[in-house]
């Protein structure tokens, strides 16, 4: 075990794969500069700086895969992919089927996602349930250094499309620009645990489908993914003071979900509550309703999710996106009367 | 390397007769959906795919039979594809915008434009894995107002990867003529982003195979990518059923079903004033007359410019037609065969 951030752990473990595997490239936007450390040891010819034009590039990234490559494609902010979209909805997903089951393309559509640093709505977004929507893309979102880097090495040797989300308040680059780097005088609410951590040595896979139970506990599940599993370590600790032992699933993998931990809990502790930073309505939250309902557990149900657009002020962006008060009054509510 | 005119003949006429089997097998009702043909492009294909060597790729759009066809893949698969059976080329999931066949790496999809940025992707893959091999993109000028294709036109003159651009100019837009919806010159929408590009007469094979040799070449150098811009008429319109195409051939019976609504509409009481509405009577009816004129080849038909050309030798031509239809007739009874 070693130490790292979490930022640092993608780009480990990136550079553990690139080093074994000639056909892995990276191509995006400003990658040679986002990624220098990548550039130095493996070339331009492997770090390929990109036009702004998403919708060339991770379309060219797909068909690149299927003719050999295993192409990293940087979006950048996953916001931006709404302009690159066709190229995942309807060519990345869809390869395996059309194809007959002969062929695929297996790209790693690599996007920083999240909110909580006062950038407006154009450039917080989540998203990743509108892209777990589509069958055939694989939907990863690590919370901490050890997945982020286990996930990578996951996605690179998994043999179709990729979205692999990190959120911008565990991988620090993002920030660098607007905080740290550029200036001492902003704080931001980053989870620690996520932020910086320990990591295997060397990496081991982290299989993708597969949660990850962060906390025991018997009276509810709080399930969710990337920074969302931390703001629930924080509402955890605050009900077990009230006598509330929450259960903490890191779903870690959107897309195939792992209903299989997520029902094994939710039959132990009887209470499911949903906090996703993805939009509410029609995304992972109501997913995960779904599959209760569908499996025919008897359970109360909750969410905790961002309802409407990410407004720019601090004050009003922290109301909208899941915060730890909003996570311990949902889970107070579905327990009333029953601890 | 001069074409051997035999043997774009004989591709050509293979794609032409498969294709109008295709279409007798679709009128009966035994391929669903829609129907686009490449009859009409034939000579674009011949003199681009009939060069390509073992390892180049193909980014086709929703008229890829005939790339396919002469890039050699079987053509009973292809059949039984359309007829959405699981012997398919791509088990039947596919369909003929759909079509799949990684031994030769050709895609096609029914996304307008789409074929740009996968044929980057396939010259990007084909440097790093493949050198000396490249990547050919077909589309029509349609696309050409397609902003990712235009972007992956940037891309592949910026990385200097082997792409050779073909757009088969048809001049028309589905439904829309192409001009009245499109700015400038398309050559030099191309030539603007640094790469060599032309017009040539899209129903002449050999001047294809001329032009286009010199973009391959310069492909497979690492040079960069070329833009070859073929017009080409498409004499069976947009898709099978086309309805201005059904007009014009069938004027009577087809305009009897849109004129009630169409005066219905004129003469309703709110709308635009009484001279527009009896002007777009005569735009509707001009755009109509223009398709018919347009779509049926006005222009020549590529095939029959290059058969002239062997007409001395009658009984060589006699033979590749006779090889080539019993070919067709072949695969098209074991596939109907098969499917019962």
């Amino acid at each position: 075990m070693k130490t790292m951030s979490f930022a640092d752990a993608i780009e480990d473990a990136l550079a553990h794969m690139m080093a074994n595997d000639d056909r892995i490239i990276i191509l995006g936007e400003d990658v040679q500069m986002l990624r220098l450390n990548l550039l130095a040891r493996f070339g331009k010819d492997r770090v390929l700086n990109a036009p702004i034009s998403e919708a060339a590039f991770v379309g060219a990234a797909v068909s690149a895969a299927m003719a050999g490559l295993r192409p990293v494609v940087e979006v950048m902010l996953v916001d931006f992919i709404g302009v690159a979209m066709d190229a995942l909805l309807n060519h990345a997903a869809k390869v395996e089927v059309f194809a007959g089951g002969n062929w695929n393309a297996p790209l790693v559509v690599r996007a920083a996602c999240g909110g909580g640093y006062g950038d407006g709505g154009q450039h917080e977004q989540s998203l990743w349930g509108w892209l777990a929507h589509i069958p055939g893309l694989t939907v990863v979102v690590p919370s901490t250094p050890a997945d982020a880097g286990g996930l990578m090495i996951s996605a690179l040797a998994h043999e179709g499309p990729v979205i692999y989300l990190e959120h911008k308040l565990l991988a620090d680059y993002w920030l660098d620009y607007l905080g740290a780097g550029g200036r001492n005088t902003v704080q931001y609410d980053i989870p620690r645990q996520g932020a910086v951590g320990p990591v295997p040595d060397p990496w081991q896979p982290v299989p993708i489908g597969k949660a990850a139970i962060r906390r025991e506990g018997s009276d509810i599940t709080i399930a969710g993914v990337g920074v969302s599993v931390h703001r629930a370590f924080e509402a955890a600790d605050i009900l077990e003071q009230k006598g509330l032992a929450a259960e903490v699933l890191d779903l870690r993998t959107v897309a195939p979900l792992d209903t299989e931990t997520v029902m094994a809990s939710v039959s132990k502790t009887g209470r499911l509550l949903a906090v996703d930073e993805d939009y509410r309505d029609f995304g992972l939250s109501g997913e995960l309703a779904a599959r209760v309902l569908e499996s025919g557990i008897q359970a109360k149900y909750g969410r905790v999710c961002t309802a409407e657009t990410i407004p720019y002020n601090r004050q009003l962006e922290d109301r909208v996106l899941p915060n730890t008060d909003r996570i311990v009054e949902a889970a107070l509510k579905i327990s009333l009367g029953s601890f | 390397m001069q074409p051997d005119l035999w043997f774009l003949y004989e591709n050509m006429l293979r794609s032409r007769l498969f294709e109008e089997a295709v279409t007798r097998v679709w009128n009966d009702g035994r391929i669903s959906g829609e129907m686009h043909l490449s009859i009409g492009e034939e000579a674009i294909v011949a003199g681009t795919v009939l060069q390509l060597r073992d390892g180049d790729a193909m980014a086709l759009d929703h008229r890829g039979t005939s790339a396919l066809v002469m890039r050699g893949v079987d053509m009973l698969l292809l059949l039984r594809e359309f007829l959405g059976e699981a012997q398919g080329l791509c088990g039947g999931k596919g369909g003929h915008m759909h079509l799949f066949s990684k031994a030769h790496l050709a895609v096609s999809s029914g996304i307008v434009g789409a074929s740009g940025p996968t044929a980057a992707g396939f010259a990007l893959a084909a440097r790093h894995l493949r050198p000396g091999t490249l990547a050919l993109a077909f589309f029509g000028e349609g696309a050409m107002n397609q902003g990712r294709l235009l972007e992956a036109m940037n891309l592949a003159a910026a990385w200097k990867l082997p792409v050779v651009f073909v757009c088969k100019d048809s001049k028309w837009a589905i439904t829309t003529v192409s001009a009245t919806v499109t700015g400038g010159s398309l050559v030099k929408r191309a030539a603007g982003f640094g790469m060599p590009a032309e017009t040539i007469d899209g129903t002449d094979a050999e001047a294809v195979w001329a032009a286009a040799q010199n973009a391959l070449k310069r492909a497979r150098a690492g040079i960069g990518p070329s833009f070859l811009h073929a017009t080409c008429p498409h004499p069976e319109g947009h898709f099978l059923g086309d309805p201005l195409l059904r007009i014009a051939r069938n004027p009577v019976s087809e305009i009897k079903k849109v004129a009630g609504p169409l005066v219905k509409s004129v003469t309703q009481v709110k709308g635009g004033p009484v001279l527009k509405r009896t002007g777009s009577l005569g735009k509707i009816s001009a755009l109509i007359g223009k398709s018919a004129k347009n779509q049926i080849f006005d222009r020549k038909d590529p095939l029959k410019s290059v058969r002239r050309k062997l007409e001395k030798d009658k009984n060589r031509l006699k033979k590749i037609e006779d090889g080539v239809y019993e070919e067709i007739q072949r695969i098209v009874s074991e596939a109907m065969n098969r499917a019962g």
